[in-house]
């Protein structure tokens, strides 16, 4: 199942598999953000943005504009939203 | 010993980098700017054995040497540049344990710089709560460093750095990665062009995106072969080096480094939940915005009581006991009272930064800007908006200050442009005043109609804060590509100690920063009132004087001593009656008499300085004034506290009290007579509805404050900006103040 982070529930997980645009900010890939990590939604913000996830043990909050562009293949079978 | 080991303090955020400078250096630490820009930078002394001393410098956190920001390349700056007075004998790496493997990505970049690194592990506290177990020595060898394993909340560990900071020169300068590997043909060919420098250096210097050291970037963009690498190439390559750093920590935290999950207990999720609710969330927020505000409007009203009587007698105390003369006039009147306009908002600042710096040590303020950035987007903030916004409603000159947080320079720019709209304390008393004058008694739903009135304007300020972003963010067009990336650090108990270092250290920028303006113009409004050129001025005795032989004193004194004398006799009566005093008639009147010349002294005394006032530079520039301001509703005199108050809006009811020549500030005094005092156009009391609401709305929107303008400019290192602010404000201010008044007169 393929999805980008943007998409996934809370407490749902994937791994990351390759960034749509290389304009990803390099900070991200600093916190961890990199292609083979594991990614889980912690949080989504009230009015369902920012979304706040644990990629590689660091916990950051991102919008979803920058969350649409990591793409992922999910860990488990619940299709993501 | 003749040379100080010059030491650099470098980490991620949240690492407890500030602690550990708080530690190594105690008090002996200063906070300035790095020469042009405005990047805080912190040093300070640490003394070692032996008597070697540390010169410490704690350097802006930083994820990594690729810089995003002008705060990451002045980290960067220094490490590259040998040259500067401040280059690190040895580094300092800032790592916390639970973040251990994002901490060394940093750690091995300033490795490969070939600066002797001290990689210190803090919250040593937190490994047996989590899990964790650490091969120390085989860490050590593997990242070929000295590791110190510190607590800076247990205090453990301190001294283990120091120890290593002194014996700096046994560490190894070798690098960690050679990140050549990520492009071999490249990096050959950079080597054949500049065989004398660093491959990692030069790398550095050719993928910042912020432009510094300009000579050697020069240098090699004047070389065609490697202008050439477009910059989504180089993108791509520095993530091939992060992957290839973290590829490297990976190796080597598998075999030192073990989590226990199954030990690990977790309070962030349970916090996350509580704090980051939909309804909750919003419900504490509120409840903490609401402590904040008691705190800064009710608790700091005694110590700024105080302050304030301390300088009133200060002042007086100078008066009675130098000779007089113009020297004193300055100190009491000039330097004394600036000096107090500055003091006394130290304890609504001090209140300010200490929940502030409480809610970011405990980690919660990141929550608050991941509930609020969505609400604040659409008005072109963000959510890093927020915490200015609140400091705004004490002062907007710290609250600027802390927009340097905020990453995207377009939202930071709006937020640093409409802070100024929220009601700040210094308004405060001029509200108070004018609602006390204009606002009918009586309430609705149960609220009076004053209080009612106060809780309107700080909705007014506010709304014109949010409309204007919305406007702002419509007509600035920037091209920012940034990103908004919030680290969301774990929950932590706030040591008091870092808590108190904060509070010192704003309040201390705070009185330096925007004091030496408050007072520079507190001094110059002095010349100008109490000096003038014409004839009236020079004469004022006389003229003063003949006046009031000739018609008595001005209908308000005249009044108010009468009534004086009236409750005195009453009062004499009363004791007398009640065998107190025993008095006889003649004695009565001798008392009165004695109480008669005194108000007469002090009456002409006060109409002297009055009339002085009126016909001194400042008055001039008043009654210059009078036909712009009349459309508002107000007279000269309003005109004159007005300008006065362009430096700072509280010298407003000062100044309305000298030129009423009530001589106090006692504000029931200055509110009688402001209430008596007649509009000579319209024949009504000048402070009435219409020209009372048209003040209120006017200092609801004027940017009147000097200090936020030269702290604006310092921030956007323009001029620009604080004159469009300027021009903006007041003139909107203008307008709404004069439909106001035309509306409801």
């Amino acid at each position: 199942m393929e999805a980008t982070v943007a998409q996934l529930r809370r407490g749902q997980k994937g791994i990351i598999k390759e960034f749509a645009d290389e304009t990803l900010p390099i900070k991200l890939l600093e916190l961890g953000c990199l292609p083979g990590n594991e990614v889980e939604m912690v949080q989504i913000a009230p009015l369902n943005d920012p979304i706040y996830i644990n990629v590689n043990g660091s916990h950051i909050a991102i919008r979803r504009e920058t969350a649409n562009l990591i793409e992922l293949e999910l860990i488990d079978d619940t299709p993501a939203l | 010993m003749s040379k100080q080991i010059n030491v650099a303090l470098i980490g991620n955020p949240n690492t407890g980098k500030t602690s550990v400078f708080n530690q190594l250096t105690g008090l002996k630490q200063k906070v300035g700017n790095y020469p042009g820009i405005t990047v805080e930078k912190k040093e300070g002394v640490c003394k070692l054995a032996r008597g070697v001393k540390a010169h410490i410098i704690d350097l802006p956190g930083t994820y990594s040497l690729n810089t995003t920001s002008l705060d990451e390349s002045v980290a960067v700056e220094l490490l590259l540049n040998k040259n500067d007075k401040d280059h690190p004998d040895v580094a300092v790496v800032i790592s916390d344990v639970e973040n251990l493997k994002r901490n060394l990505l940093l750690f091995t970049q300033i490795k490969d710089l070939n600066i002797p690194a001290i990689l210190v592990i803090n919250m040593a506290d937190r490994m047996s709560r989590k899990g964790i177990t650490l091969d120390i020595p085989l860490l050590e060898e593997k990242l070929d460093t000295k590791i110190a394993l510190i607590s800076t909340r247990k205090g453990t560990g301190i001294e283990r750095l120091k120890e290593l900071i002194a014996d700096y020169r046994n560490i190894s300068t070798a690098k960690n990665v050679d990140i050549t590997v990520i492009a071999p043909e490249y990096f050959k060919r950079l080597k054949e062009t500049f065989p004398k420098q660093d491959l990692y250096k030069l790398w550095l210097v050719i993928t910042q995106d912020v432009n510094f050291m300009p000579i050697e970037k020069k240098l090699i963009a004047d070389d065609a072969s490697f202008s050439t690498k477009s910059k989504s190439e180089l993108k791509r390559l520095q993530q091939k080096e992060t992957i290839l750093r973290y590829q490297f920590i990976n190796g080597i935290l598998k075999e030192t480094y073990k989590v226990d999950l199954a030990a690990a207990k977790g309070l962030r999720a349970t916090f996350d939940k509580v704090l980051t609710h939909r309804v909750f969330g919003y419900l504490i927020f509120f409840l903490i915005l609401l402590l904040i505000f008691q705190a800064i409007y009710s608790w700091s009203e005694y110590p700024m009581d105080l302050i304030d009587e301390l300088f009133a007698s200060a002042s007086e105390w100078v008066k009675d006991t130098l000779p007089s003369g113009v020297f004193t006039n300055l100190l009491a009147e000039g330097i004394l009272a600036g000096i107090g306009g500055i003091v006394i908002f130290i304890p609504q600042i001090a209140f300010l930064f200490f929940f502030i710096s409480l809610l970011e040590e405990s980690g919660y303020m990141s929550r608050v800007v991941f509930l609020m950035d969505r609400v604040m987007r659409p008005f072109g903030l963000s959510g890093k908006s927020v915490v200015p916004l609140i400091s705004g409603t004490a002062c907007a000159i710290p609250a600027i200050m802390a927009t340097r947080t905020i990453e995207s320079w377009k939202e930071r720019l709006i937020t640093i442009l409409v802070t100024p709209f929220t009601t700040c304390s210094a308004r405060l008393p001029i509200y108070l005043i004018i609602i006390a004058l204009i606002i009918p008694e009586g309430s609705f739903l149960g609220l009076g109609y004053k209080p009612l009135t106060l809780m309107l304007l700080y909705l007014i300020g506010f709304g014109a804060a949010i409309i204007s972003a919305m406007v702002l963010n419509k007509i600035l067009q920037f091209k920012s590509r940034t990103f908004f990336v919030v680290e969301m650090p774990n929950y932590k108990l706030p040591l008091l100690k870092n808590v108190g270092y904060t509070v010192w250290e704003k309040t201390k920028s705070f009185v330096l920063g925007a004091g030496k303006i408050i007072l520079a113009i507190s001094v110059v409004l002095w010349f100008l009132g109490s000096n003038g050129h014409s004839e009236e001025f020079k004469n004022a005795e006389q003229i003063v004087a003949q006046r009031i032989e000739s018609e008595g004193f001005s209908p308000f004194n005249q009044a108010s001593i009468s009534e004086n004398l009236t409750s005195y006799e009453n009062a004499l009566r009363d004791s007398i009656a009640q065998n107190t005093y025993a008095l006889n008639e003649s004695s009565i009147a001798d008392s009165l008499q004695l109480r008669k010349t005194l108000l007469f002294e002090r009456a002409l005394h006060q109409e002297i300085s009055s009339h002085k006032l009126e016909n001194s530079y400042i008055g001039n520039m008043g009654k210059a004034i009078e036909p712009v301001v009349r459309p508002l509703g107000y007279d000269w005199k309003i005109g004159i506290a007005v300008l006065t108050s362009f430096a700072a809006r509280e010298v407003f009811v000062g100044t309305l009290a000298t030129i009423y020549s009530v001589g106090s500030d006692e504000e029931d005094t200055i509110k009688n007579r402001m209430a008596a005092e007649v509009n000579p156009y319209t024949n009504q009391p000048l402070f009435n509805l219409a020209s009372g609401i048209s003040l209120l709305l006017f200092y609801a929107f004027a940017m009147q404050c000097m200090s936020t303008l030269a702290i604006v400019k310092r921030e956007t290192n323009s001029w620009k900006w604080p004159t469009v602010q300027l021009v903006f404000m007041s003139s909107f201010a203008y307008i709404v103040a004069l439909i106001a008044y035309q509306v409801l007169k």
